[in-house]
């Protein structure tokens, strides 16, 4: 375990940081319901850490050490905290489990909780990615501000918020009832699927913002199908994941130069990431309960059929779309079903699709103008064409889709 | 509530003022205001000449101290401005995330302070 030297441990630390974040502060909470307090509790844990472990070498089991040392300090905060009237059961139940990780140093992996707390009904929606990649991955406020382009300062007053509203507000941490769990668990899928950035759909993609998360939220799927196996849903967001990430390295050409899906290389597309895909969207299809994620990844599974038929099934595509318009009709859905069915059917029929979705729910949609612009084009509306061209430029954010857009207006 | 986007230029960006608007940063530009007006959310706005025109004006010890040059010697200039009607500051980054210049350069947001203006307009 020990060698390396200070680098190495200080390596170890942050891969056990890395690993074991969201169980200590699950572990931590699960009892007070007061995740700030386990978070504080648990960074104090990692700073005694990075003294004592280059010092005294690597123990042989970190994480319990961790949650040693960050359990005396959450007993302390608790002791400071003297208002907190209930504080007293709640300080026995901790020296008691403490006695019992130090015997068994094995603790029950509470994470799942935790994801249904930050996925509550109760809780902000637009809190629930957020609150999930800091207590469940320990990211600061500041990167997940970057992400959802909001002040650190902002980000860490909202998550500070939800916190407080999850200590106070009798929010349990349990897993919902059976009649329950589906809707809870689509919470939760939406959350992570919301760290993963959506654009990727074929017209325009690249949500920037979105990117650096991906990683992280491909990570949280795993947890999340670890903690609670054979759920169709789960199997296929984690499928449609990787079906996309399997693409990111086609994503760009040279000089930054955006690549649209169906000009990709592919080439540049990873098998294994498309291979192990597939094994999970099979196994979510035995379970015979289609859905959403399960939708999504079926529609990219046909467009990874091309790096071995070298063509794409548009068809399937639309008839994917069709089924999913009915249980999800996002804007993004409805945009992309149309550019599948101008595929299919024409770029007049494609147009039709557009037409009938509300104007004043686009105005700031970007990939519905760039569709839009495109289908004009094809039927030789030149001025609508430039003018939704226009449209889709100006709401443009990633700077390769904006040039690809610029260069597509001429 | 109204908030501002100041626009921070870079030489490059500066030096497209010259030529007659058929480059891609132009063309970007075009796009975006006119993405702004029909979002229904365009006050007003300027850009402003170059940072070479600038003259900065101080009174020290009751003499005129005049600067040939803009106010701050930095790379990234002020090249201009635009006033958003908006319902949030969220939404103002969105705008702001969308600006041509923030992908080069970057883009200042800052809310109006009306109470400041209502103190000294009475």
């Amino acid at each position: 375990m020990n060698g390396g030297g200070q680098e190495g441990t200080h390596r170890e630390i942050e891969r056990v940081a890395r690993e074991s974040y969201g169980r200590l502060v699950a572990y931590l909470s699960s009892h007070t319901r007061d995740m700030a307090s386990a978070e504080d509790a648990l960074s104090e844990a990692l700073v005694a850490a990075l003294t004592a472990w280059p010092r005294d070498g690597v123990p042989q089991n970190p994480e319990a050490w961790l949650l040693t040392t960050a359990r005396r300090a959450l007993i302390d905060v608790i002791r400071h905290q003297r208002v907190v009237l209930a504080s007293e059961p709640i300080l026995l139940l901790l020296k008691e489990s403490s006695t019992e990780v130090a015997l068994s140093t094995e603790f029950p992996d509470e994470r799942l909780k935790l994801l249904f707390v930050c996925a509550h009904p109760a809780i902000d929606p637009a809190m629930h990615t957020p609150l999930m990649l800091q207590t469940v991955l320990g990211l600061d406020a500041v990167r997940i501000a970057g992400a959802f382009l909001v002040q650190p300062k902002t980000m860490g007053q909202r998550l500070a918020r939800a916190k407080t509203k999850i200590r106070d507000g009798g929010i349990q941490f349990e897993i919902p009832q059976e009649r329950d769990l589906p809707q809870r668990l689509d919470a939760v899928l939406e959350a992570i699927y919301a760290a993963f950035g959506i654009g990727w759909d074929d017209m325009v993609g690249a949500d920037q913002r979105g990117q650096n998360l991906s990683e992280e939220a491909i990570w949280l799927a795993r947890v999340l199908l670890q903690l609670i196996p054979h759920q169709a849903e789960v199997l296929g967001l984690l499928a449609l994941m990787l079906y996309c990430e399997a693409r990111r390295g086609a994503r760009r050409g040279p000089g930054g130069r955006y690549v649209r899906l169906s000009e990709q290389d592919t080439k540049h597309w990873s098998l294994p990431l498309i291979e192990e895909a597939e094994r999970h969207l099979a196994e979510a299809f035995k379970q015979g309960r289609p859905g959403r994620f399960q939708l999504e990844a079926a529609i990219q599974s046909v467009h990874a059929e091309r790096a071995r038929s070298g063509r794409t099934e548009w068809l399937a595509i639309m008839r994917f779309y069709e089924q999913l318009i009915r249980i999800s009709p996002a804007l993004g859905t409805q945009t992309r079903y149309a550019a599948a069915v101008a595929e299919t059917q024409g770029p007049e029929a494609g147009l039709a699709i557009l037409d009938a979705i509300d104007l004043g729910a686009v105005s700031g949609y970007q990939p519905y103008w760039a569709v839009r612009a495109h289908l004009l084009r094809l039927l030789g509306k030149t001025p609508e064409s430039l003018d939704a061209y226009d449209r889709a430029i100006g709401l443009a954010e990633d700077p390769a889709v904006r040039q690809f857009l610029l260069q597509k207006r001429g | 509530m109204q908030f501002a986007l100041l626009i921070y230029e870079s030489p490059e960006a500066f030096a497209t003022r010259k030529n007659d608007g058929s480059d891609t940063y132009t063309g970007a530009w075009r796009a975006y205001y006119k993405a702004l007006v029909e979002a229904g959310i365009y006050v007003g706005g300027d850009p402003l000449e170059v940072p070479e025109t600038a003259t900065t004006v101080r009174i020290k010890d009751a003499r005129r101290h005049v600067q040939d040059g803009p106010y701050a010697d930095t790379k990234e200039q002020l090249g201009g401005f635009i006033i958003l009607e908006l319902a949030s500051l969220d939404a103002a980054l969105d705008w702001a995330a969308r600006c041509p210049t923030a992908s080069v350069a970057a883009v200042e947001v800052r809310p109006l302070a009306p109470e400041a203006k209502q103190r000294i307009t009475g």
